[in-house]
């Protein structure tokens, strides 16, 4: 489905981002990967590139730092590296209540999840306007659209993430680019790992469908977006979970 | 082609204007035709035309056609 496209992930070290990556990989796109765990990212571009035909480029990226992510690009541009599709993927989540919320916390969740965002999207123009069309595809949460108590900060960002995928796939339509994004539930990542039993009980308990989410199910409607089949789809934004009630 | 003409046409393929409308003092937004996505368009254009990838500071400083050639001038592109 993603044969001759190029795609940008971020966060593509593991997680969603990892399960998107490999699942673009089988389609035929040649990848280039954030993260900033290089020792990971080199292991995956040698699996990757050995199962399928495909070249992956890698980049150490911290996606709080706007000169780390400059830097890459401006590498990705000396190369000639338009790409078609950008993951917006990295994320951080940090569970405190308000009082609790310490400032370090609130900004490094901002910093990633927000302005990461902004700012690779930003610099991702350059490319889908050489190639007169894109797709961009923004990683946000059943928190940021329905709410959960603990994770005003988490939430917030969130829903920072569906305003601007809303605004700027309306900026951006004229030019071919589309701008979607994803509503994950409960997904079985590190990021949720390390919990007690009864807080897996608690969410199972609400989810439809009665399973936790996996990365492969985020990876799907990811590559959907990202492929022609949703060619006429923009500024939406779509729930993976399960028929999760919050 | 020279850099004047390349120029130029650069700027009438992005705004769709005619060549003569292209002078030095025309300014962003100054036109109807040269709005914020012609703009992203323009930008695209001068990159392919000159091989050049223009900062995104200057993406938002490039305000008028003489402003565009200084910022071309900063990738040794002479006019």
């Amino acid at each position: 489905m993603l044969k001759g496209k190029i795609t940008l992930i971020t966060g593509a070290s593991k997680g969603i981002g990892l399960a998107i990556a490999e699942l673009f990989a089988k389609q035929g796109s040649d990848l280039l990967l954030f993260s900033r765990n290089i020792v990971d990212l080199k292991k995956i571009k040698e699996k990757l590139e050995l199962s399928y035909p495909i070249k992956v480029a890698i980049f150490q990226v911290d996606i709080r730092n706007v000169s780390s992510i400059k830097q890459a690009f401006e590498t990705i541009y000396a190369d000639k590296l338009f790409f078609d599709i950008l993951v917006n993927n990295a994320g951080v989540m940090i569970d405190s209540t308000l009082q609790m919320m310490k400032e370090e916390a609130l900004l490094s969740t901002y910093e990633t999840n927000v302005y990461g965002t902004i700012h690779c999207s930003q610099l991702s123009l350059k490319s889908f306007l050489r190639k007169k069309g894109g797709s961009i595809i923004n990683l946000s949460s059943i928190i940021g659209a329905k709410g959960s108590s603990g994770q005003s900060i988490y939430g917030s960002s969130k829903a920072a993430i569906i305003g601007f995928t809303k605004s700027l796939s309306k900026e951006l339509a004229p030019l071919n680019i589309r701008v979607n994004a994803l509503t994950p539930g409960f997904i079985n990542t590190d990021m949720t790992k390390g919990r007690d039993e009864k807080f897996y009980e608690k969410n199972l308990s609400s989810i439809g469908m009665r399973r936790l989410g996996k990365p492969e199910d985020v990876a799907k409607a990811t590559l959907f977006l990202a492929s022609d089949m949703s060619d006429y789809i923009t500024g939406q934004i779509i729930g993976i979970d399960g028929g999760m009630i919050l | 082609m020279n850099n004047q003409e390349k120029l130029v046409l650069a700027f009438v393929e992005a705004l769709g204007v005619d060549s003569s409308v292209v002078i030095n003092d025309l300014k962003y937004q100054g036109i109807v035709e040269w709005d914020s996505i012609s703009h992203m368009v323009l930008i695209s254009q001068l990159e392919e035309a000159f091989d050049v990838s223009i900062d995104t500071d200057d993406v938002i400083d490039l305000s008028s056609v003489a402003k565009a050639k200084e910022i071309l001038g900063k990738h040794n592109i002479v006019f």
